[in-house]
């Protein structure tokens, strides 16, 4: 016990601990990932990584039926994959504690879109709270975990990028010992048939009227008066650390549940104070539902925008009292977008693809880069798993799939890319996938898989045969190549997309970042030509210095990718491995 | 008192470990602290910050705006140059004069400032600008830089040399903590005024 420095993400595990929790079943994504990992840590916990959210939810609303407090973690875009059994896990209620993690990325820091999962918990019609730091992460969990069992509810805890992946001062606190809740059948609450949900329905709106008016007395919904009342400012989560440090001076009302909102309390602060102003990232989630009830607002999403994050510089110049005082200038800088890194088994295939000008229906993971130059091959990006559905539904427009294919990932494959698949066959598809079994979950962290041979605790697992799963679903031809094989695997591509039938590629080569590399650098000799067939892989060790391409020893790991495409020979890899 | 920190560089350069030695610091000596970092896809190799803010009160945003950094440790030239408006007018730069090239400036897409020296010269309160991947590559190796920037600013900030050692021992694997402690000196070394 003590105080520690948190991320975020570990105060959440660490307060479902404290809570009791035995059941966490998650799919990693950036921010909300860590939460689960250092889940796994503890011993008490049962943590699995689930094959999408959707199976992750699932898996905690049948743990919570068995009596046990559960956690399904996520991030914005998985709450969509989860949304079928959170709605109606919301109408039905729990039996112990469940609580849905979700966290969003308000300015894009490693996402496809800027989506405000408030409105999840309100369509849905569950609770929502949302911690302003580390501390109260660890807090709120635990708090919802009581919510959820007394209002017979499940709890939503929405976070984002910068309380997820902020660090702060947390004080630990000793895990609760409790029995699991007997599980009692209940068919008219577990049954979610139309009779029965009618009669759910009502009893779902009656609980979220009553939090409504006992969360006026929490102390999550936190007034604090200031010297100022001529400025009042209800928010929550970050942005109310922007604006306490933008306007010390002013009264706010902090709100830690963000819905159902404790109208009581709102219209009370309102009339403390002179002029009310709504402060919130993304949607106007809250302040909408304040003007419904005919409560005058002087300023929200008429002052602050809907897109990225807020400062407090932002707030401070949005009020006129920010000094104003110029910075220097560097926009000039040239940008760094990220890139695939040296060594990784994804250059080989997009070399190919660039080099054939195939068109690509890309999806989600570290590959997703690839869609930048050098390579630029990929046409398209959507969500996980879309890859296949769109290549399919290209093809049943055009009638032409010749020289085009779906490309994703291993993981996003088992995400959610397989139902796709089946749907080529059973659709008598012609096209061609491309699975890039990297055997794991690269992008977020390096997480297991139901493909990778280890759970989420690290130990040894049954591994799915991505092949065999290929040709169970009906796919004949399925060939299995090393990425790294650029010659074969385009005469490969070549075959596959220009066959008059379905087709799987896979690409099998482990993540750069999970095998030893051999990290003795190459050396392009005197027999280079300068035709720089070798920067076309997008590697960051090879630049060009005095006119011709260079390999930059430090960042070269000597995985001799460009030793395989130079049409010259003039590229020396000095060690054994890899050739 | 209050201290803005911001670490910058590239992704893999290791800057997230420097901002949780200094978080662990900053606890151990009672101050409160907060930290914010960036994970996912700008790690692969994009331009990556960590902002760490100390304060004998207490913290509110996790973030560090323009101009308000009393310390930039830069771990890329580049990176010093692209976030330099966060530093206070009377602020220190500690700079790797390592560089990285970025992808589009390696297509002949784009080019990096000119004269990046001397501006970082002129704009910086004061700077420090020197090899400190050569200095962790003679401490015994390249992924001790961050120690070795850390120890090059340890004399701005409000932490014992004992109390940074101690820290360095508690946070990195035990046959590397003699190595650590070697570059963080060296560091220092480099980091005195002349």
């Amino acid at each position: 016990m003590g105080k520690k420095i948190m991320l975020g993400n570990e105060a959440f595990a660490r307060g479902a601990w404290e809570a009791g929790v035995t059941v966490v079943s998650s799919y990693p994504g950036t921010p909300s990932t860590e939460v689960t990992e250092t889940a796994a840590k503890y011993d008490e916990i049962h943590v699995e990584w689930a094959p999408n959210e959707k199976v992750g939810v699932e898996v905690a609303m049948g743990a919570s039926l068995g009596g046990a407090r559960s956690l399904s973690c996520m991030k914005h875009v998985g709450l969509n994959v989860a949304a079928d059994p959170f709605y109606t896990a919301a109408c039905t209620g729990v039996n112990g504690g469940m609580v849905v993690l979700v966290a969003d990325d308000n300015g894009c820091h490693s996402s496809q879109n800027e989506q405000d999962s408030r409105f999840h918990g309100r369509s849905a019609g569950v609770p929502v709270l949302e911690p302003a730091d580390a501390q109260e992460c660890k807090d709120y969990i635990k708090l919802a975990y009581e919510i959820s069992e007394k209002y017979d509810t499940v709890v939503l805890l929405r976070s984002g990028t910068r309380i997820s992946h902020s660090r702060g001062i947390v004080e630990e606190g000793e895990r609760v010992q409790r029995d699991l809740i007997p599980y009692e059948k209940n068919f008219m609450k577990y049954v979610a048939m139309p009779a029965m949900a009618r009669k759910l329905h009502v009893a779902q709106e009656q609980r979220l009227g009553q939090i409504a008016e006992d969360s006026c007395e929490w102390e999550i919904n936190d007034v604090q008066m200031g010297e100022d009342t001529s400025i009042g400012i209800i928010t929550s989560g970050i942005c109310y650390q922007y604006a306490k440090d933008a306007l010390p001076e002013a009264s706010f009302l902090k709100l830690g549940l963000v819905y159902p909102l404790p109208k009581k309390l709102i219209c009370e602060f309102a009339s403390k104070v002179d002029k009310l102003y709504v402060i919130e990232e993304g949607q106007p989630f809250i302040e909408e539902q304040i003007r419904s009830w005919g409560v005058p607002v002087a300023g929200g999403k008429d002052m602050f925008t809907i897109q990225g994050e807020y400062s407090a510089r932002m707030i401070r110049q949005a009020f006129g009292k920010d000094s104003g005082e110029e910075t220097v200038d560097t926009s000039d800088a040239p940008g760094r977008p990220p890139l695939l890194c040296a060594g990784c088994p994804h250059k080989g295939l997009f070399y190919v693809l660039s080099k054939l000008k195939t068109t690509v229906f890309g999806d989600i993971g570290c590959y997703t880069l690839a869609a930048l130059p050098p390579t630029s091959a990929m046409d398209s990006t959507l969500c996980m798993g879309a890859s296949i559905g769109m290549a399919h539904g290209f093809e049943k427009a055009t009638g032409d799939k010749t020289n085009t294919v779906a490309v994703l990932g291993d993981s996003t494959f088992l995400h959610s890319g397989i139902t796709g698949l089946i749907n080529m066959c059973y659709n008598e598809a012609k096209g061609t996938v491309i699975i890039l079994d990297n055997r794991i979950t690269g992008m977020t962290g390096h997480q297991q898989n139901p493909a990778s041979g280890k759970n989420a605790k690290g130990e040894l697992a049954p591994a799915i045969d991505l092949k065999t799963l290929c040709q169970a679903c009906g796919v004949k031809h399925v060939v299995e190549i090393d990425p790294f094989d650029v010659k074969d695997l385009e005469q490969v591509v070549k075959e596959e997309t220009a066959r008059d039938e379905l087709s799987v590629i896979i690409t099998k080569r482990p993540c750069a970042m999970i095998v030893k590399q051999p990290n003795i650098p190459n050396v392009i000799t005197d027999r280079c030509k300068n035709c720089r067939q070798c920067m076309k892989i997008g590697c960051p060790a090879i630049e060009v210095r005095d006119g011709r391409p260079y390999i930059v020893s430090d960042t070269c790991v000597g995985c001799g990718l460009c030793t395989r495409v130079c049409p010259f020979d003039a590229i020396d890899q000095t060690s054994k491995e890899g050739k | 008192m209050n201290t803005n920190i911001l670490i910058v560089g590239v992704g893999g350069q290791g800057t997230l470990l420097a901002s949780v030695l200094l978080g662990k610091l900053a606890l151990d000596s009672g101050y409160d602290v907060k930290l914010s970092e960036v994970h996912g896809m700008s790690q692969r190799g994009g331009s990556v910050v960590t902002h760490v803010k100390i304060s004998d009160d207490k913290v509110g945003s996790p973030l560090i705006e323009e101009g308000e950094a009393d310390i930039i440790l830069a771990f890329e030239k580049l990176e010093a140059y692209r976030w330099l408006p966060y530093l206070k007018p009377d602020g220190a730069l500690f700079v790797n004069t390592q560089q990285i090239l970025p992808m589009p400036v390696i297509l002949g897409q784009a080019k990096n400032p000119e004269n990046m020296d001397q501006f970082l010269e002129d704009h910086a309160g004061t700077i420090k600008a020197f090899d400190a991947t050569q200095v962790a590559v003679d401490a015994g190796s390249s992924k001790a830089v961050n120690v070795v920037l850390l120890g090059a600013a340890s004399r701005r900030l409000p932490f014992s040399t004992d109390a940074w050692l101690k820290v360095i021992e508690g946070s990195v694997k035990e046959k590397f903590v003699d190595m650590n402690k070697f570059a963080f000196m060296k560091g220092q070394l480099m980091g005195s005024p002349q």
